[in-house]
Protein backbone atom coordinates (compact mmCIF):
# COMPACT_ATOMS: atom_id res chain seq x y z
CA UNK A 1 0.00 0.00 0.00
CA UNK A 2 1.29 3.48 -0.84
CA UNK A 3 1.60 6.20 1.80
CA UNK A 4 -1.31 8.00 0.15
CA UNK A 5 -3.57 4.94 0.43
CA UNK A 6 -2.45 4.28 4.02
CA UNK A 7 -3.22 7.85 5.12
CA UNK A 8 -6.62 7.57 3.43
CA UNK A 9 -7.40 4.27 5.11
CA UNK A 10 -6.51 5.46 8.62
CA UNK A 11 -8.50 8.69 8.16
CA UNK A 12 -11.44 6.64 6.86
CA UNK A 13 -11.39 4.30 9.85
CA UNK A 14 -11.57 7.28 12.23
CA UNK A 15 -14.29 8.89 10.06
CA UNK A 16 -16.34 5.68 10.11
CA UNK A 17 -15.84 5.28 13.86
CA UNK A 18 -17.17 8.78 14.57
CA UNK A 19 -20.09 8.41 12.13
CA UNK A 20 -21.11 5.19 13.88
CA UNK A 21 -20.70 6.58 17.43
CA UNK A 22 -22.67 9.67 16.43
CA UNK A 23 -25.35 7.21 15.21
CA UNK A 24 -25.33 9.10 11.91
CA UNK A 25 -25.18 5.99 9.71
CA UNK A 26 -28.65 4.63 10.26
CA UNK A 27 -31.53 4.74 7.82
CA UNK A 28 -33.83 5.85 10.68
CA UNK A 29 -31.54 8.79 11.45
CA UNK A 30 -31.12 9.92 7.83
CA UNK A 31 -34.74 9.52 6.76
CA UNK A 32 -35.77 10.58 10.28
CA UNK A 33 -34.10 13.96 9.65
CA UNK A 34 -35.80 14.31 6.25
CA UNK A 35 -39.16 13.58 7.94
CA UNK A 36 -38.36 16.04 10.75
CA UNK A 37 -38.65 13.34 13.42
CA UNK A 38 -35.03 13.00 14.58
CA UNK A 39 -32.47 15.69 13.74
CA UNK A 40 -29.38 13.79 14.98
CA UNK A 41 -27.54 13.94 11.65
CA UNK A 42 -28.10 17.69 11.33
CA UNK A 43 -26.74 18.33 14.84
CA UNK A 44 -23.77 16.07 14.04
CA UNK A 45 -23.10 17.79 10.70
CA UNK A 46 -23.48 21.35 11.97
CA UNK A 47 -21.15 20.69 14.88
CA UNK A 48 -18.54 19.17 12.53
CA UNK A 49 -18.94 22.01 10.02
CA UNK A 50 -18.53 24.77 12.64
CA UNK A 51 -15.39 23.27 14.15
CA UNK A 52 -14.01 22.55 10.67
CA UNK A 53 -14.79 26.09 9.42
CA UNK A 54 -12.75 27.66 12.21
CA UNK A 55 -9.74 25.35 11.83
CA UNK A 56 -9.64 25.36 8.05
CA UNK A 57 -10.03 29.14 7.86
CA UNK A 58 -7.17 29.57 10.37
CA UNK A 59 -4.91 27.15 8.42
CA UNK A 60 -5.79 28.85 5.17
CA UNK A 61 -5.17 32.36 6.54
CA UNK A 62 -1.80 31.17 7.89
CA UNK A 63 -0.94 30.02 4.37
CA UNK A 64 -0.47 26.41 5.51
CA UNK A 65 -3.14 24.87 3.29
CA UNK A 66 -4.84 25.73 0.00
CA UNK A 67 -8.62 25.90 -0.26
CA UNK A 68 -10.14 23.84 -3.04
CA UNK A 69 -13.57 25.18 -3.93
CA UNK A 70 -15.81 23.21 -6.28
CA UNK A 71 -17.39 25.11 -9.16
CA UNK A 72 -20.52 27.02 -8.23
CA UNK A 73 -22.19 25.69 -11.38
CA UNK A 74 -25.85 26.57 -10.82
CA UNK A 75 -27.46 24.01 -13.16
CA UNK A 76 -25.26 21.22 -11.82
CA UNK A 77 -25.87 22.12 -8.18
CA UNK A 78 -29.62 22.72 -8.42
CA UNK A 79 -30.52 19.77 -10.68
CA UNK A 80 -27.85 17.44 -9.30
CA UNK A 81 -28.65 18.47 -5.73
CA UNK A 82 -32.35 17.78 -6.25
CA UNK A 83 -31.67 14.40 -7.85
CA UNK A 84 -29.33 13.50 -5.02
CA UNK A 85 -31.87 14.52 -2.39
CA UNK A 86 -34.62 12.44 -3.99
CA UNK A 87 -32.43 9.35 -4.35
CA UNK A 88 -31.14 9.82 -0.80
CA UNK A 89 -34.69 9.77 0.61
CA UNK A 90 -35.30 6.35 -0.98
CA UNK A 91 -31.89 4.87 -0.23
CA UNK A 92 -31.65 6.33 3.28
CA UNK A 93 -27.87 6.52 3.06
CA UNK A 94 -25.45 8.85 1.32
CA UNK A 95 -22.37 7.56 -0.53
CA UNK A 96 -20.09 7.67 2.52
CA UNK A 97 -22.61 6.43 5.09
CA UNK A 98 -23.71 3.49 2.91
CA UNK A 99 -20.33 1.83 3.49
CA UNK A 100 -20.52 2.60 7.21
CA UNK A 101 -24.06 1.22 7.43
CA UNK A 102 -22.85 -1.99 5.81
CA UNK A 103 -20.07 -2.09 8.43
CA UNK A 104 -22.61 -2.06 11.28
CA UNK A 105 -24.70 -4.85 9.74
CA UNK A 106 -27.33 -2.99 7.72
CA UNK A 107 -27.08 -5.43 4.81
CA UNK A 108 -29.66 -3.62 2.67
CA UNK A 109 -27.04 -0.88 2.18
CA UNK A 110 -25.32 -3.35 -0.14
CA UNK A 111 -28.10 -2.92 -2.73
CA UNK A 112 -27.70 0.82 -2.40
CA UNK A 113 -23.96 0.51 -3.02
CA UNK A 114 -24.67 -1.64 -6.11
CA UNK A 115 -27.14 1.00 -7.28
CA UNK A 116 -24.59 3.77 -6.74
CA UNK A 117 -21.97 1.88 -8.76
CA UNK A 118 -24.51 1.42 -11.56
CA UNK A 119 -25.43 5.11 -11.25
CA UNK A 120 -21.78 6.12 -11.54
CA UNK A 121 -21.35 4.05 -14.72
CA UNK A 122 -24.58 5.57 -16.06
CA UNK A 123 -23.36 9.09 -15.29
CA UNK A 124 -20.11 8.39 -17.15
CA UNK A 125 -22.19 7.38 -20.21
CA UNK A 126 -24.46 10.43 -19.96
CA UNK A 127 -21.66 12.93 -19.20
CA UNK A 128 -21.26 14.20 -22.82
CA UNK A 129 -25.00 15.03 -22.86
CA UNK A 130 -24.98 16.76 -19.45
CA UNK A 131 -21.87 18.73 -20.40
CA UNK A 132 -23.69 20.51 -23.20
CA UNK A 133 -26.95 20.96 -21.24
CA UNK A 134 -27.26 21.13 -17.43
CA UNK A 135 -23.57 21.78 -16.84
CA UNK A 136 -23.43 24.53 -19.49
CA UNK A 137 -26.08 26.86 -18.07
CA UNK A 138 -24.40 29.16 -15.58
CA UNK A 139 -21.13 28.74 -13.71
CA UNK A 140 -20.14 31.28 -11.04
CA UNK A 141 -16.72 29.65 -10.81
CA UNK A 142 -14.67 28.21 -7.95
CA UNK A 143 -15.41 30.83 -5.37
CA UNK A 144 -15.90 31.21 -1.62
CA UNK A 145 -18.86 32.97 -0.04
CA UNK A 146 -16.68 35.62 1.71
CA UNK A 147 -15.13 36.73 -1.63
CA UNK A 148 -18.52 36.76 -3.30
CA UNK A 149 -20.03 38.92 -0.53
CA UNK A 150 -16.87 40.97 -0.03
CA UNK A 151 -16.70 40.24 3.71
CA UNK A 152 -14.24 38.55 6.07
CA UNK A 153 -14.62 34.77 6.41
CA UNK A 154 -15.22 35.35 10.14
CA UNK A 155 -18.42 37.23 9.34
CA UNK A 156 -19.70 34.21 7.40
CA UNK A 157 -18.60 31.80 10.14
CA UNK A 158 -20.25 33.98 12.82
CA UNK A 159 -23.49 34.14 10.86
CA UNK A 160 -23.49 30.40 10.22
CA UNK A 161 -22.71 29.78 13.89
CA UNK A 162 -25.71 31.85 15.00
CA UNK A 163 -27.93 30.07 12.46
CA UNK A 164 -26.74 26.62 13.60
CA UNK A 165 -27.13 27.51 17.29
CA UNK A 166 -30.64 28.85 16.73
CA UNK A 167 -31.73 25.85 14.68
CA UNK A 168 -30.25 23.26 17.05
CA UNK A 169 -31.68 25.10 20.06
CA UNK A 170 -35.09 24.83 18.42
CA UNK A 171 -34.58 21.09 17.74
CA UNK A 172 -33.70 20.55 21.40
CA UNK A 173 -36.77 22.47 22.54
CA UNK A 174 -38.97 20.34 20.28
CA UNK A 175 -37.18 17.19 21.44
CA UNK A 176 -36.33 16.04 17.91
CA UNK B 1 -26.13 18.03 28.24
CA UNK B 2 -26.39 14.24 28.03
CA UNK B 3 -23.13 12.68 26.90
CA UNK B 4 -24.85 9.46 25.90
CA UNK B 5 -27.93 9.09 23.74
CA UNK B 6 -30.74 6.65 24.53
CA UNK B 7 -29.29 4.16 22.03
CA UNK B 8 -25.91 4.31 23.84
CA UNK B 9 -24.36 6.41 21.12
CA UNK B 10 -22.23 9.51 21.69
CA UNK B 11 -23.78 12.93 21.99
CA UNK B 12 -24.11 14.05 18.33
CA UNK B 13 -22.60 17.49 19.03
CA UNK B 14 -19.52 15.89 20.63
CA UNK B 15 -19.12 13.25 17.89
CA UNK B 16 -19.60 15.98 15.29
CA UNK B 17 -17.02 18.28 16.88
CA UNK B 18 -14.53 15.39 16.90
CA UNK B 19 -15.26 14.85 13.18
CA UNK B 20 -14.55 18.55 12.63
CA UNK B 21 -11.17 18.10 14.34
CA UNK B 22 -10.50 15.01 12.20
CA UNK B 23 -11.29 17.00 9.04
CA UNK B 24 -8.84 19.74 10.08
CA UNK B 25 -6.14 17.19 10.99
CA UNK B 26 -6.71 15.36 7.69
CA UNK B 27 -6.36 18.53 5.61
CA UNK B 28 -3.14 19.38 7.46
CA UNK B 29 -1.71 15.83 7.31
CA UNK B 30 -2.37 15.35 3.59
CA UNK B 31 -0.75 18.72 2.84
CA UNK B 32 2.26 17.83 4.96
CA UNK B 33 2.73 14.18 3.99
CA UNK B 34 1.25 13.91 0.49
CA UNK B 35 2.11 17.38 -0.77
CA UNK B 36 -1.49 18.11 -1.76
CA UNK B 37 -4.44 19.20 0.32
CA UNK B 38 -7.14 16.52 0.33
CA UNK B 39 -10.63 17.17 1.64
CA UNK B 40 -13.04 14.50 2.91
CA UNK B 41 -15.35 13.20 0.20
CA UNK B 42 -16.90 9.95 -0.99
CA UNK B 43 -18.88 10.04 -4.23
CA UNK B 44 -15.93 10.23 -6.67
CA UNK B 45 -14.88 6.84 -5.34
CA UNK B 46 -18.05 5.31 -6.77
CA UNK B 47 -16.99 6.52 -10.22
CA UNK B 48 -13.51 5.02 -9.78
CA UNK B 49 -14.91 1.73 -8.44
CA UNK B 50 -17.44 1.55 -11.29
CA UNK B 51 -14.60 2.19 -13.75
CA UNK B 52 -12.47 -0.55 -12.18
CA UNK B 53 -15.37 -3.02 -12.41
CA UNK B 54 -16.29 -2.01 -15.96
CA UNK B 55 -12.62 -2.39 -16.96
CA UNK B 56 -12.89 -6.13 -16.25
CA UNK B 57 -15.59 -6.45 -18.91
CA UNK B 58 -14.55 -3.78 -21.38
CA UNK B 59 -11.30 -1.86 -20.83
CA UNK B 60 -11.72 -0.13 -24.23
CA UNK B 61 -15.05 1.35 -23.22
CA UNK B 62 -13.60 2.75 -19.98
CA UNK B 63 -10.50 4.03 -21.77
CA UNK B 64 -12.60 5.82 -24.38
CA UNK B 65 -15.00 7.38 -21.85
CA UNK B 66 -14.40 11.08 -21.24
CA UNK B 67 -15.71 11.08 -17.67
CA UNK B 68 -13.67 8.07 -16.55
CA UNK B 69 -10.56 9.61 -18.16
CA UNK B 70 -11.21 12.94 -16.42
CA UNK B 71 -11.81 11.24 -13.04
CA UNK B 72 -8.82 8.85 -13.38
CA UNK B 73 -9.80 5.29 -12.54
CA UNK B 74 -7.46 4.26 -9.68
CA UNK B 75 -7.36 3.29 -6.02
CA UNK B 76 -6.38 6.61 -4.45
CA UNK B 77 -6.56 8.35 -1.06
CA UNK B 78 -10.34 8.86 -1.14
CA UNK B 79 -10.94 5.27 -2.28
CA UNK B 80 -9.15 3.97 0.81
CA UNK B 81 -10.94 6.56 2.95
CA UNK B 82 -14.28 5.08 1.85
CA UNK B 83 -13.04 1.52 2.57
CA UNK B 84 -11.90 2.79 5.97
CA UNK B 85 -15.40 4.09 6.79
CA UNK B 86 -16.68 0.51 6.57
CA UNK B 87 -13.92 -0.80 8.85
CA UNK B 88 -14.23 2.04 11.36
CA UNK B 89 -18.00 1.67 11.57
CA UNK B 90 -17.63 -2.07 12.11
CA UNK B 91 -15.09 -1.51 14.90
CA UNK B 92 -17.28 1.13 16.58
CA UNK B 93 -20.35 -1.11 16.44
CA UNK B 94 -18.35 -3.90 18.12
CA UNK B 95 -17.21 -1.69 21.03
CA UNK B 96 -20.79 -1.05 22.21
CA UNK B 97 -22.56 -4.06 20.70
CA UNK B 98 -24.64 -1.88 18.39
CA UNK B 99 -23.88 -4.06 15.35
CA UNK B 100 -27.24 -5.26 14.12
CA UNK B 101 -28.21 -7.37 11.12
CA UNK B 102 -30.96 -5.56 9.27
CA UNK B 103 -32.57 -6.18 5.88
CA UNK B 104 -35.53 -3.81 6.19
CA UNK B 105 -35.29 -0.66 8.37
CA UNK B 106 -38.29 0.27 10.60
CA UNK B 107 -39.48 3.41 8.75
CA UNK B 108 -39.39 1.52 5.45
CA UNK B 109 -41.23 -1.44 6.96
CA UNK B 110 -43.98 0.84 8.30
CA UNK B 111 -44.69 2.03 4.79
CA UNK B 112 -43.79 -0.86 2.47
CA UNK B 113 -44.01 -3.94 4.70
CA UNK B 114 -41.39 -6.55 5.57
CA UNK B 115 -40.36 -7.55 2.00
CA UNK B 116 -36.56 -7.56 1.73
CA UNK B 117 -36.93 -7.63 -2.06
CA UNK B 118 -38.92 -4.38 -2.14
CA UNK B 119 -36.37 -2.74 0.13
CA UNK B 120 -33.51 -3.98 -2.08
CA UNK B 121 -35.21 -2.48 -5.15
CA UNK B 122 -35.80 0.82 -3.36
CA UNK B 123 -32.20 0.98 -2.16
CA UNK B 124 -30.86 0.14 -5.62
CA UNK B 125 -33.07 2.64 -7.46
CA UNK B 126 -32.40 5.34 -4.87
CA UNK B 127 -28.67 4.66 -5.18
CA UNK B 128 -28.72 5.07 -8.97
CA UNK B 129 -30.50 8.44 -8.79
CA UNK B 130 -28.49 9.66 -5.79
CA UNK B 131 -25.12 9.10 -7.45
CA UNK B 132 -26.17 10.57 -10.80
CA UNK B 133 -27.18 13.65 -8.80
CA UNK B 134 -24.05 13.68 -6.65
CA UNK B 135 -21.75 13.42 -9.65
CA UNK B 136 -23.69 16.09 -11.52
CA UNK B 137 -23.33 18.36 -8.48
CA UNK B 138 -19.67 17.24 -8.08
CA UNK B 139 -20.22 16.17 -4.50
CA UNK B 140 -22.30 14.52 -1.80
CA UNK B 141 -22.96 15.33 1.88
CA UNK B 142 -19.26 14.66 2.56
CA UNK B 143 -17.72 16.66 -0.28
CA UNK B 144 -20.22 19.53 -0.24
CA UNK B 145 -21.92 19.12 3.13
CA UNK B 146 -18.76 18.80 5.21
CA UNK B 147 -15.71 19.84 3.17
CA UNK B 148 -17.37 22.51 1.03
CA UNK B 149 -19.12 24.11 4.00
CA UNK B 150 -15.90 24.07 6.05
CA UNK B 151 -14.19 26.00 3.22
CA UNK B 152 -17.17 28.39 2.95
CA UNK B 153 -17.58 27.44 -0.73
CA UNK B 154 -20.50 29.03 -2.57
CA UNK B 155 -21.16 25.62 -4.19
CA UNK B 156 -21.75 24.00 -0.78
CA UNK B 157 -24.16 26.72 0.36
CA UNK B 158 -26.27 25.85 -2.72
CA UNK B 159 -25.84 22.05 -2.73
CA UNK B 160 -26.50 21.28 0.94
CA UNK B 161 -29.86 23.09 1.14
CA UNK B 162 -30.86 21.44 -2.17
CA UNK B 163 -30.01 17.97 -0.81
CA UNK B 164 -32.23 18.57 2.21
CA UNK B 165 -35.08 20.36 0.43
CA UNK B 166 -35.44 17.65 -2.23
CA UNK B 167 -34.85 14.92 0.34
CA UNK B 168 -37.55 16.31 2.65
CA UNK B 169 -40.02 16.65 -0.21
CA UNK B 170 -39.49 13.09 -1.50
CA UNK B 171 -39.36 11.61 2.02
CA UNK B 172 -42.69 13.19 2.96
CA UNK B 173 -44.26 11.94 -0.29
CA UNK B 174 -42.85 8.43 0.10
CA UNK B 175 -43.07 7.82 3.86
CA UNK B 176 -45.55 10.48 4.92
CA UNK B 177 -48.61 8.26 4.69
CA UNK B 178 -48.35 5.35 7.08
CA UNK B 179 -49.79 2.08 5.83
Amino acid sequence: MTTEQMVGLVTGILFGFLLQKGRALRFEKQVGALLFRDMTIVKFMFSAILVGMVGITLLSQAGVIALSHKSANLGALLVGGALFGGGWALLGFCPGTSLGALGEGRWHALFGIAGMLAGAALYAELYPFFKTTVLAWKDLGKIGLPEMLGVSPWVVIGAFGLFALGLCGWFEKKGI
Amino acid sequence: MEMRTEDRGWNPYVAGALLGLLAIASVYATTLWLGKTNYLGASTTFVRAAGLLEQVVSPERVGANEYFTKTKVKVDWQFMLVVGILLGAFAASMTDKSFKSEMVPPIWRERFGPSAFKRALGAFGGGVVAVVGARMASGCPSGHGLSGMMQLSVSAFIALPMFFLAGMLVASLVYGRRS
